[in-house]
């Protein structure tokens, strides 16, 4: 039984091995790259529009909103990062309706570079809008004692991350191939269809923890927060 | 009985023990959860969508300690480091 999409090989030279995983990554980056460029090759901006442009404008829209939800409060600076990793993963389970199909974000090794660019994302945001200085005193907060327990919670939700959408993914492909032995026809099919459900809550569950921890990284561990006084004009 | 069936009746044993406890802990927390979520959302259903994203993210986490514990038991049955270890050295001799 197959662990996961890395032990299925279809090319190699030497020590250089072209497995599922990277096959299925490639095909998925090309469907998302393709089809956007696709879309937005002919974008209009008057009232008529093509129902993809519309499909497109729907997703960003909703994206634009959850971001905005979490508390960052401009969501364009981050839906690059963030929409692509929710597109990523969400494209990756949606496609396990394909026969032969497996799901990338089903190996370790894919989901631990995801967890790996929000690792990198977080203090890059939190330099970026905030400052190298501060960012790095948001470290010893409250108190300097705090240090290595915040530096440890950084690398043990990174680890979080990864093994969550891993196990997920794996346990979905894991439970259908041992019903498929037990239950041979209708159940592996209800089984299926829940999995699709579990794909769409985690590729949304790992966007948003993404979210949450950008904005905690930005947003309320602000050094001092600025006291505006109330606008005067509200009577 | 030799070392490579105790490996073995250790790591079938105790990955089922695995997935269990590792079931029921967090099927009561993840209850109790959505319970809670279900009782805030009756008395304010103004605040759904933040209750119900809130009850997300923690549904998420209480969920990845039981998703922990399966990736172990899956290891324990199917990636076994120390069985790997005995088939090595029982093929090498």
């Amino acid at each position: 039984m197959r662990l996961s999409p890395d032990e299925l090989i279809f090319w190699q030279y030497g020590f250089i091995k072209l497995n599922a995983t990277i096959v299925y990554t490639w095909g998925l980056m090309l469907v998302l790259a393709i089809g956007s460029f696709l879309i937005t090759r002919r974008i209009s901006l008057d009232l008529k529009r093509s129902r993809w442009q519309v499909l497109l404008e729907m997703i960003v829209i909703t994206i634009n909103k959850q971001i905005e939800d979490v508390g960052l409060r401009n969501p364009e600076r981050y839906i690059g990062f963030l929409g692509t990793i929710f597109l990523f993963v969400a494209l990756a389970s949606l496609c396990t309706v394909i026969p032969g199909y497996d799901p990338p974000t089903g190996s370790l090794s894919t989901t631990t570079s995801l967890a790996l660019c929000v690792l990198i994302a977080v203090p890059y945001f939190g330099i970026k809008y905030q400052g190298f200085s501060s960012y790095l005193r948001s470290y010893a907060e409250p108190t300097v004692i705090m240090l290595p327990f915040n530096i440890i919670s950084e690398i043990s939700r990174t680890l979080a991350l990864a093994v969550r959408l891993f196990g997920n993914m794996m346990s979905g492909g894991m439970i259908i191939a041992i019903l498929l032995t037990i239950t041979p026809f209708l159940f592996p099919i209800i089984m299926t269809a829940i999995g699709l459900l579990t794909g769409m809550v985690q590729s949304y569950i790992f966007t948003i923890l993404a979210a949450v921890y950008i904005a905690a990284a930005i947003g309320t561990r602000r050094p001092k927060p600025e006291h505006k006084p109330e606008p005067e004009h509200t009577a | 009985m030799d070392s490579s069936t105790l490996i073995a009746i250790a790591s079938i044993v105790t990955a089922g023990i695995t997935t269990g406890v590792g079931c029921m802990a967090p099927a009561i927390g993840e209850g109790r959860s959505v319970a809670a979520a279900l009782t805030s959302l009756a008395q304010q259903p103004d605040a759904s969508a933040t209750i119900t994203r809130t009850l997300f993210v923690g549904l998420a986490m209480i969920e990845s300690t039981a998703i922990y514990c399966f990736v172990v038991s899956m290891i324990l049955i199917f990636a076994n480091p120390f069985w790997n270890h005995v088939i090595a050295q029982s093929t090498g001799k």
